[in-house]
């Protein structure tokens, strides 16, 4: 017995002794929860994530802004804004000069004297020496694409665009930019944007309806066909002209200055024939290799990697043409460190590695462990990552100084409001006593209490439909909504709720009772039917309640909440919108009495019906006209008339909160800008020593756990001869 | 045998058509081609010409179970119904509605899915089955008590707290395994530890209950007593006889589940970033994607339906007194 006992502990000493020393020879090496390898870690390699899948990689389809996070590395359209300035600059990409614009009359020649203009020619001129990224698609061979047409035995071999021998490349060419304009028209491609663009691009509603037509004629005798190249270059748009090798022609109906601000788009990106022409192969489109998924462009980075359901791979584009470091524009207020790269050849991430990470958990814990070098901050994570100061300012959490992190806010170029449906008998309308009704509501809902409670503090009380880095927005008191809020001690307050219950009573409403003596109920229609907005609806509830008036919430399902709002069914509703280009005409047309809902058959963005004619005969005056003293004369009026007619509470704009490790450097938020990872850089040396640092395993409780194990094997076996031998006693009793 | 497989498979076409028609008439009774287009769109402004190309461009410009345009038989035939249907009865999933392969894309997702699901199966039977016949052996006893104690306690607690706190003590805390991600292959081992640790470990108490139960029943059956008799050590009688005849009630729940195996679980892959099957299905009907919702819908419940063919061969293996005829 004692032999066995010295035998036990022998052995439980000797394996906790090596069990001890493989952990500590491993520890030293790697650490144990490192999701990357060795060679990413320590190369200039960007960690990153994202929650959605993107579903769209084609530049003419895709209008998502985690799509256009990926495909702004890729491709290049002909503008971007500039990294730092603010406002928001646009400035040549692969152009060499903005482009050029002449304005035309009806018979397309240069406007004499006080002609109209009837068109604006816009020439723009590429930068020679442009090179696309290499892929298989440019590999030419006798004359013709080595891989235009794949054989089966090809195709076995082959699973991604990395698995094809050859890559070759070209030069950007005008035509590129041509052929994604007639791709964006055929409507097989569902663009986003093409009833958009009909509207101005000459020619391009009737490219549309010949091409189109054509294709749907050879589908319908071969659905194959969808799966095979179909030429655009056989077709042309009047409206765009291939001028020279480098330059090309758009022409525009009339005035658009805002149409600069979509060439910056991945809408008018680059598409080599090549490209298409190789990717509509039936063997490419089985293995969901196509245009949509593989990314052909000339931009600083490729996609070397696409599982969107697990990670994409960019990597540095080898042919990308020379850009360089902004070496002046930094913005008022800006770190100034943001210059120390000033002048430096871009890009200087040499990979990024995006991985999806739908839950915030395990995104925020890997961000503190050092695996990702930036993340937002959701709700559960807040109070551990800020801590709002005395002066009610957001500041980092002793935790995170002690990590090194840094902090990024920006107010984005978003307004989330609570809409009235003007053409409701109740809250819409233009009569002195409805506008008072609405003019009372928006004092009662208390947005600045919502960002409070909601929204951590991330968000800034609207005062009208343009949000701040918009040209057409106020600060201070010029900025001030004198309807809901006044001026007092150098900021804005909301007014009293007196003075809501006091224009309520004036639009007929006394303590929020119907003349009848019944109170007055009002109905808000939402999507929310979860149980996480559970609080937000009581929160407006609450508000209404204020008033005396009683609010009925209807919840529903996304496409019902939908259908409603377009068929002006909605009495209110909460909705947002996000800025396409910083320019005021962008937000003032959701309040355009074109574009009201109830008058374009639900198709108009104009979800609250708001149809005011001065409104309306200014926003017409102010659409063509390009950025100016007097257009931001026309558009404070535009303001003050909505702010008066109150047809949303004007709700917030949303304040955005990035933190960043001390390795990665020049973090600039420039939310309008989709392509600004080039400017960024990582110290890949810094993060391996912080990594090493915070994530050296703890070995104690391996050996714990082994030695409970060990330890309860003997008393178990000591149970079971006891059982054991008591059985067979108690049998032999029996006998 | 084989007539009876055969026949079993005949039976199955029947009520996979019901299920099609029950999952085409749910989807578009919440969801219209419209909704859909709107869905898939995704623009800011969306107008009813490129709702129109949208609906043409995929099929379901069509009429859902009933074509009164269409003459003679193909009032009934020239249905999305039928025309989507008759596809998926030769496995051709086609493309989802934003333009991807379905099948490419399940066969790259089921890989995955398989690699946490399988060792989680595998570990987990053999884990329950053992400690179920360790209770077994000392049954009546405090051990017995306590585990049974401890069973009860691990099955009340919510599988999300063990993802939750399994994280944090072993990835956040400890160190030991990143907290989440994954890589295929023998790479990919360190990301497949902790989901699997957790996955056997939150069935335990569930998973132990029952086959102490299924093995007490059989404990006091007259083959154990004459084992003993025999003179056989407890262990060799639980182990040698016990454990085989209490294989077939095990071999119900056990076999129809390994078809479905690689359907993946939607909790454990998203919290751990695995890029499996888990999720496709939900993601799909957030997204209003038909095409890939019926696939799925299918997919599960043909494997459902081989899951129970299987069942019924292997109890012709394990018990030679059945026969399937």
């Amino acid at each position: 017995m004692g032999s066995a006992k010295t035998n036990g502990l022998s052995v439980f000493l000797l394996s906790a002794l090596l069990l001890f020393s493989v952990f500590s020879s491993v520890g030293c090496q790697a650490l144990w929860n490192q999701p990357y390898s060795h060679a990413q870690i320590e190369s200039s390699t960007l960690f990153s994530s994202f929650s959605e899948p993107p579903k769209h990689l084609d530049p003419v389809v895709s209008y998502s802004s985690n799509e256009w996070s990926i495909l702004g590395q890729i491709y290049e359209p002909p503008l971007q804004y500039h990294y730092l300035k603010r406002p928001y600059t646009l400035e040549p990409l692969t152009l060499q000069t903005l482009p050029e614009v002449r304005y035309l009359n009806a018979a397309g020649q240069a406007l004499q004297n006080n002609q109209t203009v009837a068109y604006s020619e816009y020439t723009l001129t590429l930068k020679p020496n442009v090179f696309y990224q290499p892929h298989p698609a440019f590999v030419m061979q006798d004359g013709r694409l080595k891989y235009g047409d794949l054989s089966e035995a090809q195709l076995k071999t082959i699973h991604s665009v990395a698995d094809f021998k050859e890559q070759g490349t070209r030069e950007l060419l005008a035509e590129d930019y041509v052929y994604a304009i007639k791709r964006m028209g055929l409507r097989q491609n569902h663009s986003p944007i093409l009833d958009t663009m009909q509207h101005y691009i000459v020619g391009l509603r009737e490219f549309s309806s010949l091409a189109s037509e054509d294709y749907a004629a050879k589908i319908a005798g071969d659905p194959q066909v969808k799966n095979r190249f179909f030429d655009l270059r056989n077709y042309a748009i009047s409206g765009v002209k291939v001028i020279d090798k480098y330059r090309f022609s758009i022409r525009i109906k009339g005035e658009y200055p805002q149409f600069l601000y979509w060439l910056s788009m991945n809408f008018f990106a680059p598409i080599p024939w090549e490209a298409e022409r190789f990717y509509k192969q039936p063997g490419l489109v089985a293995k969901n290799i196509t245009l949509d998924t593989s990314p052909v462009g000339t931009g600083p980075y490729y996609l070397a990697e696409n599982n969107p359901n697990k990670r994409m791979r960019l990597v540095a584009n080898p042919n990308f043409h020379d850009e360089f470091y902004p070496v002046d524009g930094l913005a008022e207020g800006a770190d100034a460190a943001l210059l120390n790269d000033a002048g430096k050849k871009l890009p200087f991430i040499k990979e990024v590695v995006y991985t999806l990470e739908k839950e915030s958990v395990p995104l925020w814990n890997k961000f503190l462990q050092g695996y990702y070098d930036a993340s937002g901050v959701s709700s559960d994570s807040f109070d551990q990552a800020v801590s709002i100061g005395a002066g009610g300012g957001m500041q980092l959490t002793q935790e995170m100084q002690d990590k090194g992190i840094g902090f990024l806010t920006t107010v984005q170029p978003t307004i989330m409001y609570l809409g009235f449906n003007m053409a409701d008998p109740v809250v819409g309308g233009y009569s002195e006593q409805q506008r008072k009704l609405r003019q009372a509501l928006s004092i009662a809902v208390n947005y600045d209490e919502y960002i409070t409670i909601f929204l951590n503090g991330r968000g800034v009380a609207a005062q009208g439909p343009i949000p701040p880095g918009i040209s057409g927005y106020q600060t201070g008191q010029a900025g001030l909504n004198p309807y809901t809020f006044e001026w007092q001690n150098g900021r804005a307050q909301r007014k009293a709720l007196e003075q809501a219950k006091r224009l309520l009573a004036e639009a007929g409403y006394p303590e929020g009772r119907l003349p009848d003596g019944s109170p007055l109920t009002l109905y808000f229609d939402t999507p929310a039917t979860g149980p996480d907005s559970k609080a937000q609806l009581n929160w407006y509830r609450k508000q209404f309640a204020k008033l005396g008036i009683e609010l009925v919430i209807r919840a529903t399902d996304y496409n019902r909440f939908q259908d409603k709002v377009r068929g002006a069914k909605a009495q209110m509703f909460v909705w947002g919108w996000n800025a396409d280009y910083p320019d005021p005409e962008n937000f003032l047309f959701l309040l355009y009495g074109g574009n009201a809902a109830i008058h374009t058959n639900g198709a108009g963005i104009n979800s609250a019906n708001y149809d005011n004619p001065e409104f309306n005969r200014l926003f017409e005056q102010i659409k063509t006209m390009a950025d100016s003293p007097e257009r931001r004369d026309l558009i404070a009026q535009m303001v003050a008339i909505a702010q008066r007619d109150a047809p949303w509470v004007w709700g917030f704009y949303p304040q955005s909160l990035a933190l960043y490790h001390g390795w990665y450097h020049n973090v600039w938020a420039n939310p309008l800008a989709n392509n600004t990872l080039k400017y960024k850089r990582i110290d890949a040396a810094q993060r391996t020593a912080m990594q090493q640092q915070w994530n050296q395993p703890v070995i104690w409780p391996l050996i714990l756990v082994f030695a409970l194990l060990l330890l309860a094997v003997y008393p178990l076996y000591r149970a079971y001869r006891a059982r054991q031998t008591k059985r067979l006693v108690a049998t032999e009793e029996r006998f | 045998m084989l007539a009876y497989i055969i026949r079993r498979l005949l039976f199955a076409v029947p009520i996979l058509i019901g299920v099609n028609l029950i999952t085409f008439a749910l989807f578009f009774m919440v969801n219209t081609p419209e909704d859909m287009a709107r869905a898939q769109l995704g623009a800011k402004q969306t107008t009813p010409e490129m709702i129109a190309a949208w609906k043409a461009d995929h099929g379901y410009d069509k009429p859902l179970f009933f074509n009164g345009e269409a003459p003679g038989l193909s009032k009934i035939s020239d249905t999305l119904f039928v025309e989507e249907s008759l596809k998926l009865f030769v496995f051709d999933f086609g493309q989802s509605d934003s333009g991807r392969q379905i099948s490419a894309d399940i066969y790259e997702r089921m890989w995955p899915s398989l690699q946490i699901a399988l060792p989680t199966f595998v570990i987990a039977l053999v884990t329950n089955i053992a400690l179920a016949l360790l209770i077994v052996l000392f049954r009546g006893s405090v051990l017995d008590t306590a585990s049974m104690m401890v069973a009860v306690a691990i099955m009340s607690v919510s599988g999300l707290f063990y993802i939750i706190a399994g994280q944090l003590l072993f990835s956040k805390i400890w160190h030991w395994v990143p907290i989440s991600g994954y890589e295929g292959g023998w790479d990919g081992l360190k990301f497949v530890v902790l989901p699997v640790v957790i996955g056997v470990f939150a069935g335990l108490g569930s998973g132990v209950r029952w086959y102490r139960s299924l093995f007490l029943e059989e404990i006091n059956k007259d083959y154990v007593r004459t084992a003993r008799a025999k003179g056989l050590s407890e262990i060799k009688v639980l182990f040698g006889h016990v454990l085989q005849n209490g294989l077939l009630p095990i071999l119900t729940g056990v076999v129809v589940v390994i078809p479905t195996l690689f359907m993946g679980s939607l909790i454990m892959e998203s919290f751990f970033g695995i890029p499996g099957l888990g999720s496709y299905t939900i993601d799909a009907i957030n997204a209003q994607d038909f095409a890939i919702v019926k696939a799925m819908v299918f997919l599960g419940s043909v494997l459902y339906i081989v899951g129970l063919i299987l069942t019924d061969i292997s109890y012709t293996y394990f018990d030679p007194r059945v026969r399937l005829q």
